[in-house]
């Protein structure tokens, strides 16, 4: 059926959408484009070259057109990147200069293409933004479909793709992702990428295999290749063996069926088998989440994000479209509570392009509780209509990126004028509303006993906390292995978190990216966390390795697990104690 | 620049929250593709002509700029109060 003299290879990249597929893989090749010859071309075919370009630009135009129009509806959402791409090809900086270069040296247009392309791309790479540096990539995806229509090279058109295949590519763009068929595709692999980027949202939206960020794939995969993608480890494996190819259709067929398992079970409460109970809650973005928090059994909201209203107005949005969208999450999610997080403005959202100041370090600048203290109007319109929002269900109030004391104060301080105002109008809201703060800031959990004097809350904020205990940029490839969660030092910093507010009479909550990783469940039931909250996609599974743990054992486990001085070593004490339970998640390689 | 004070020109305030990114640039460029003569964006002493969406990032406006909007040619007068409108509104953001 395959060839079976080349031997089996297992390549690594980046974990981006969960499941196993087992296929032929489909090489989606760019050829011809790399290399690009340069030829003068005489006066007398000068207007033929230009119509060449010119003709090749009208083909890739009206492709992408076709492909605006036949987006599937699942990712209409996304169809917006494309509209951009079409002005982008008759954008003059492009469009006009290669005509200009074509004219002025009298080369052919493929060189001319080339010329204008990278610097461009040069000029996108220098700019302090990093949103702005991030449009090389739109520059890159059409100047190679036109390179393809200039050269005449086939073209990937995945609509065209006849039979179910693994996806191997060296980058997908969001054109060609948008045409992602699932009766097609079975998972797919690419070089470039990783977990944020648009593929990788594209592949979680419709739940398909993906493993990206493996660099050498497609050198090494061919058409037609067996390739196994398991995009729970984030492995890939080429020419897999007899014995490999069971192996795993054995831990496919487990994966679906624990699948449905947790899916049947995921309205049962996450109880451990001695009997504690454990809240688990979905973080959320936009209202409508609301609904999966729901679907997926979530007991509440433990972190929903308000920044969306902001970054999609023109204006700052007024109290009644901020009450009202609160209400709206409240009023579904009652009797459970929903936590609401105060606006957190900060350098992953792109806001570095749109605050006022050029900051160099976002991450360490003009962020969360820094911004609203700065901007207190902003800051009361959101609390009124949070506040106003109590009236309607259990609400409570979350202060992001906290590094001090008196930032509590401040914000308190806030909080109490907007609620006298309230009572002044008459207006009814929860005057007992809980508020709590982030740890995300090492110097928040160093002075966890202070803060705890004036909080009713913590709520442990793991990708920034990691981010800047162990000072590591995760999307920075060059140190992204040193970011882990469980580095003993942030095991430690946690720990006196939880202890802290254990002793203080103070709850406390995980809502990282740490809390939806089975494997980290055992510790941090061990550390005595006792909320979790979580991507909603996530809660079912969470739920279900409670289930088969118990405090107990894991408050003793976490004992030797304190006498460990490295990742590696907590690790393979984890797998050591608690193999069969994570196996059974599928979350361990094989 | 000579032109800048004319009664072709007009100021503005970049209002929506993400500034003059790729989506909000690509409108521009849309409205502009019908002039007779240009119409340039003038920021900090730094001109981009409006009708290029790479012309217009690389100006680099967030939320608060202020820019100059100028067109060449008179006739162009209702476009250049068209792209106030828009520039204004936030782009519908």
């Amino acid at each position: 059926m395959f060839n079976t003299n080349e031997s089996e290879i297992r390549l690594h990249g980046i974990n981006v959408s969960p499941g196993i597929c087992i296929g032929k893989a489909y090489l989606v090749g760019k050829e011809g484009v790399d290399v690009v010859d340069k030829y003068f071309i005489s006066k007398d075919n000068l207007q033929n070259e230009i119509k060449r370009f010119k003709s090749a630009v009208k083909h890739a135009k009206d492709k992408l057109q076709e492909i605006i129009e036949t987006t599937p509806e699942e990712l209409r959402q996304h169809i917006h990147i494309l509209e951009t791409h079409k002005v982008l090809y008759k954008d003059k900086m492009l469009y006009g200069k290669i005509i200009e270069t074509i004219e002025k040296e009298l080369v052919n247009a493929e060189w001319a293409l080339k010329k204008v392309v990278s610097n461009v791309k040069n000029m996108f790479r220098n700019m302090p933004d990093l949103y702005l540096r991030g449009r090389v990539a739109d520059i890159s995806h059409i100047s190679e479909s036109i390179m393809q229509n200039l050269v005449g090279a086939k073209t990937l058109d995945i609509g065209a793709i006849g039979k179910r295949v693994i996806l191997v590519a060296v980058d997908l763009s969001p054109a060609e992702t948008s045409q992602i068929q699932l009766e097609k595709i079975k998972g797919l692999i690419t070089d470039h990428g990783g977990k944020t980027s648009h593929t990788g949202i594209i592949a979680r939206t419709l739940e398909i295999p993906a493993v990206l960020g493996l660099e050498k794939a497609t050198h090494l995969i061919k058409s037609d290749d067996i390739i196994i993608v398991d995009g729970t480890a984030g492995i890939v494996i080429v020419h897999p063996t007899d014995k490999t190819l069971i192996q795993f259709e054995e831990r496919q067929s487990n994966y679906e069926r624990y699948k449905a398992v947790i899916t049947r079970s995921s309205h049962l409460p996450a109880k451990t088998t001695d009997g504690i109970k454990l809240e688990v809650m979905g973080n959320i973005e936009l209202p409508e989440e609301v609904v999966s928090v729901i679907n997926y059994g979530g007991d509440g909201i433990g972190l929903y994000r308000t920044e969306f209203q902001y970054l999609s107005q023109r204006d700052f949005p007024d109290e009644h479209d901020l009450f009202e969208n609160y209400k709206d999450v409240v009023e579904v999610m009652a009797p459970n509570p929903v936590t609401i997080r105060t606006l957190d403005i900060s350098g992953d959202k792109a806001i570095s392009y749109a605050s006022n100041s050029d900051e160099k370090n976002p991450v360490l600048g003009l962020r969360g509780i820094r911004y609203c203290l700065k901007n207190p109007d902003v800051f009361k319109t959101q609390l009124r209509a949070v506040l106003r929002a109590s009236a309607f269900g259990p609400v409570r109030i979350l202060f992001p990126m906290i590094s001090c004391h008196d930032e509590v104060l401040a914000a308190k301080k806030i909080l109490k004028k907007a609620a006298d105002s309230l009572d002044k109008e008459g207006i009814l809201f929860d005057d007992n509303i809980e508020v709590g703060i982030m740890i995300e800031v090492p110097s928040a959990a160093i002075m966890a006993d202070v803060m705890a004097r004036d909080v009713d809350f913590f709520s442990i904020g793991t990708n920034d906390l990691i981010q800047y205990s162990l000072a590591v940029d995760r999307v920075n490839r060059q140190v992204a292995h040193l970011y882990q969660p469980l580095n003993p030092a942030i095991i430690r910093m946690i720990k006196y978190v939880a202890d802290t507010a254990k002793n203080n009479d103070v709850e406390v909550c995980m809502c990282g990216e740490m809390a939806g990783d089975p494997v980290n469940i055992p510790i941090l039931l061990g550390l005595g966390v006792s909320k979790l909250s979580m991507n909603p996609q996530s809660i079912p599974a969470i739920k279900k390795i409670i289930r088969s743990l118990n405090v107990k054992d894991a408050t003793l486990f976490v004992k030797d697990v304190l006498k460990e001085t490295s990742e590696t070593g907590i690790m393979e004490l984890l797998l050591g104690t608690y193999n069969s339970i994570l196996f059974e998640s599928g979350y361990t390689e094989p | 620049m000579n032109n800048s004070a004319n009664e072709f020109s007009r100021r503005v305030t970049i209002t929506n929250d993400l500034g003059l990114h790729a989506r909000s640039a690509a409108k521009i460029a849309k409205l502009v593709q019908n002039v007779k003569s240009n119409v340039w964006i003038i920021k900090d002493g730094k001109k981009a002509d409006a009708s290029s969406i790479i012309d217009i990032l690389t100006l680099i406006c967030p939320k608060g700029s202020i820019i100059t909007l100028t067109i060449d040619d008179q006739s162009d007068l209702g476009i250049l109060n068209d792209l106030v409108q828009l520039i204004e509104s936030g782009f519908g953001e």
